[in-house]
């Protein structure tokens, strides 16, 4: 297991190294040695036998000196240059060589974690550049980024999506895709890249037939799992490899048909991690097997146990005769309404919808059905309503690490409008959920749906039926905004009932965890 | 007889008007704009003055209260038509003070001294007969129409001083005025206007395409993206159905939200109202303070069985409280909502103000 992380790591540092090398052997035709002396400086590697049994052999000098630090060795490779302060700096060098080393030593003799203790062997000069890199869906107008994907979806034989209509030009770097024209329509029958559960996937998420954060995650693990259930390693290769090389065209081609959401994309995660993690002496059927149990655990962990969790501490903050409002159709906050139903708390609820997408619509019927008592309105009475409210209920799609709650559009309006009214907003969330990105604004991260969706159709005439003709009109469908922490008084968590301010705290914890 | 003829056909146009106002009250609004009401409201109150039998200034104010008490009772909500006839007894008025030859001014205030040195309540019982005061009502009546017919074009020519290049303004729902206006600051400069569409009527729609026809880069967003891209907005223009007299709004279901999304953003909220908007009305309590238009817009009959356990809600207007408003744009320039109540004592007179 070490043995294998090492020389990934190996492997990464080797190529950084070679591509120094490369630029210091132009620079040393061209400038002075000066400068040369100084990217060695920059280049130290950790020391371990194996670097320096392999690191030597890749530098274009002859160096045949059996240094410890190899990054040193084109130094002393190249030919006794004339200036004087040469030798000192050599000294200076080797010191400053030796000191790095000694901070590396020391550090791995510190009891930290076994990964942790390759990570702490890497030059401090190094840790600084870890920007993680921008997700293609949000550089849509950078050219050079859209040429890139396009020659990685060849690579892995997935059809590129096209967008569809007159873009807004405040995003004009997101995606705009059309419902009718889906992925699918472009792939041949049958299809030998992807496997069938995926592309039925796919259809589903882009027509719009699994929505809402835990459902597309559940069926995205389900999917998952007949995938495993399918696979055969092919033989000379290891399944912990070539499993999670599989999934990545079946990844590039669900983000073509909807972007991922941030709980698949930490349920992504922590399979590749899962797979990755398996021996290589585990024989096929019963990694495959571990797999299996390990998808359907973190199933029944993050989402169905943590469902249970919240719901019991939401229902300490229901009480008789309140006046409940929701939003849209949140699956956790339904099951809350619903136990609390269950548990003879008398309540009734308020369910505010909004356009194109009416999914309040739903949640009304999964209530009425249920028997509790509902009064449904549109986002645009919410002035009207908020005096008789008592409790506001909002689901979110993600929890982003500066505290903002990322959600379906029309979720910052509501905690705004009810903070005016003084009405408690408290905000549902599996810890699942929360990531790590930040973002201030719902305009540089989001996601537009089908801009048709906006045209309605009263007394036979459609208004907007010709938006596209005409050059000046846009239509703009967002699904996503982010509500700044002010507005939230309390998030509800299978970890207990947080304030908005504290989710950095909780990924940090679940990142020692892992 | 001519005069039954002409009487007859004066009580048809009034019928015709009123049948008008109450079928108005479908959730698309009224039939016609409020300055088309305004309008045909003064039209028919100039008639009533031409046609109907009276010989002193209190028979003809005492005619007229009675006609726009019909009037507003046919559609409570519609408060221009109140507004005109508050306006036309004004007019009438003064114009009697005028021909009995004192000023206006000392008639008009209530103060303190007055009333100590009057000793009780004015003793005006308007009961004297002047030769002219027809013609001069009527002419006055004129008056008013003209400035009726002018407002739009009297907000729009200020469009250039509150709108400048590359803004990006937002408005709701659809509204004449604000229509006109930006489509005057159009001409001279380049800027974009986001519509938010109103839901469940979505009238927002047809302003978008009367705006983009006049090449102005317009862009349709759904009311619940209204505070997700208020943070790129420079103003806030909007228009409204009636202006309360604290300065506080009547307007379309949504404004109280945008107004609000305004305030967290500091963006100023511009109303722009024609003087013929303005109420002495204050808001009241919430059950005649809101109209309600049939529910089967917002959850229609197809969804079966749950609507007979659900209770469904689709009210037109939303209170804007003053404090949330910038500036008032109206015919006569602009004010701050904090002015309001001043307006009030020019175009109305407190004895009128429940008619």
């Amino acid at each position: 297991n070490e043995g294998k992380e090492l020389s990934k790591e190996e492997k990464q540092r080797l190529r950084k190294q070679k591509k120094q090398q490369k630029k210091q052997k132009e620079r040393k035709n061209e400038k002075s040695e000066t400068e040369k002396e100084k990217t060695p400086v920059s280049l130290l590697p950790p020391p371990r036998p194996v670097a320096t049994q392999k690191a030597p052999s890749a530098l274009p000098a002859p160096a045949s000196a059996p240094i410890p630090v190899p990054a040193s060795a084109p130094f002393h490779s190249s030919p006794a240059p004339s200036p004087a302060d040469k030798p000192a700096k050599s000294k200076a060098e080797l010191k400053a060589e030796r000191r790095a080393r000694q901070e590396t030593d020391r550090a791995a003799k510190q009891p930290g974690s076994s990964s942790s203790g390759i990570k702490t062997k890497v030059p401090l000069s190094e840790l600084n550049p870890v920007v993680k890199r921008l997700p293609e869906h949000v550089q849509v107008d950078d050219p050079a980024v859209v040429k890139r994907l396009a020659k990685k979806l060849e690579r892995q034989q997935i059809p590129l999506r096209s967008d569809y209509g007159y873009k807004v030009s405040l995003f004009s770097h997101l995606h705009q895709y059309s419902r009718k024209a889906p992925l699918t329509q472009q792939l041949s029958i049958p299809s030998t890249v992807i496997h069938p559960s995926i592309v039925r996937l796919g259809l589903q998420y882009s027509q719009g037939i699994v929505a809402g954060s835990n459902a597309r995650s559940v069926a995205l693990l389900h999917a998952f799992k007949q995938v495993i259930r399918d696979y055969t390693t092919p033989p000379n290769e290891e399944l912990s490899r070539d499993l999670v090389n599989k999934l990545k065209p079946y990844i590039s081609f669900l983000n073509q048909c909807r972007p991922l959401s941030a709980s698949m994309g930490n349920a992504i995660k922590y399979i590749k991690k899962e797979i990755s993690n398996i021996p290589s002496q585990c024989k096929e059927e019963e990694a495959k097997t571990k797999l299996l149990t390990c998808i359907d655990r973190y199933i029944e962990e993050k989402i169905v146990l943590a469902a249970k969790a919240i719901s019991k501490y939401a229902i300490e903050k229901i009480s008789d005769g309140d006046v409940i409002l929701v939003y849209g159709c949140s699956s956790l906050v339904n099951n809350i309404l619903c136990e609390a139903f269950e548990k003879s708390r008398k309540f009734r609820v308020i369910v505010v919808d909004s356009r194109p997408r009416l999914e309040g619509r739903e949640a009304l019927r999964r209530l009425v059905q249920r028997g509790i008592s509902c009064t449904y309105v549109l986002i645009s009475a919410l002035s009207y309503i908020l005096p008789e409210v008592s409790k506001v209920f909002l689901g979110a799609h993600a929890l982003l690490a500066n505290g903002y709650v990322m959600s379906r559009v029309g979720t910052s309006q509501i905690a705004l409008v009810a903070r005016t009214f003084n009405v408690p907003v408290l905000v549902c969330c599996e810890t699942y959920k929360f990531c790590e990105k930040v973002q201030t604004d719902s305009f540089v991260s989001n996601e537009l749906d089908d801009p048709d969706d906006l045209m309605v159709t009263r007394k036979g005439k459609t208004q907007l039926e010709n938006w596209q003709d005409v050059s000046s009109l846009g239509l703009l469908n967002l699904v996503y905004d982010v509500t700044p922490p002010d507005f939230v008084d309390l998030v509800i968590t299978d970890l207990g009932m947080i304030p908005c301010t504290s989710v950095p705290v909780v990924l940090r914890v679940k990142n020692l965890d892992q | 007889m001519p005069g039954a003829d002409k009487e007859a056909d004066l009580t048809e146009r009034i019928e015709a008007f009123l049948a008008d106002l109450k079928r108005g009250g479908c959730g698309t609004g009224p039939i016609r704009g409020s300055g088309e009401t305004a309008r045909e409201t003064t039209a028919l109150l100039r008639k009533v003055t031409a046609q109907a039998r009276w010989s002193s200034a209190g028979d003809l104010m005492e005619i007229i209260r009675k006609e726009g008490r019909r009037m507003t009772a046919a559609q409570p909500s519609e408060t221009t038509v109140g507004n005109m006839v508050l306006r036309v007894l004004k007019i009438i008025r003064e114009e009697y003070a005028r021909s009995r030859g004192s000023s206006e001014e000392t008639d008009q205030q209530e103060s303190l001294h007055k009333l100590l040195t009057s000793g009780g309540l004015s003793e005006e019982n308007f009961r004297q007969h002047f030769v002219h005061l027809k013609a001069n009502v009527i002419e006055a009546i004129n008056e008013l129409l003209t400035e009726l017919d002018g407002t739009t074009d009297n907000i729009a020519m200020q469009a250039l001083e509150h709108i400048h290049s590359n803004e990006v303004i937002m408005t709701v729902g659809r509204s004449r005025t604000v229509e006109a206006f930006l489509k005057d600051a159009a001409r001279k400069r380049k800027f974009h206007v986001i519509v938010a569409e109103c839901a469940p009527f979505c009238q927002g729609h047809e302003m978008a395409t009367n705006l983009s026809k006049a090449s102005i880069e317009t862009t349709v967003i759904a009311d619940a993206a209204i505070f997700a891209v208020m943070s790129r907005v420079n103003k806030v223009i909007i228009g409204t159905q009636t202006v309360l007299a604290n300065g506080g709004l009547r307007a379309v279901n949504g404004t109280h939200t945008v107004a609000l999304a305004a305030r967290h953003h500091s963006t100023p909220l511009i109303v722009c109202a024609p003087m013929f908007k303005l109420s002495p009305q204050f808001p009241n309590e919430e059950d005649t303070f809101h109209k309600f238009v049939s529910p089967h817009e917002v959850l229609p009959f197809t969804e079966g069985e749950i609507l007979s356990k659900v209770n469904v809600h689709c009210p037109v207007f939303d209170y804007v409280p003053p404090e949330l408003i910038t500036l008032f744009i109206s015919n006569i320039g602009g004010n701050a909502p904090s002015y309001i109540y001043r307006l009030m004592s020019e175009l109305y007179h407190p004895e009128d103000h429940d008619l």
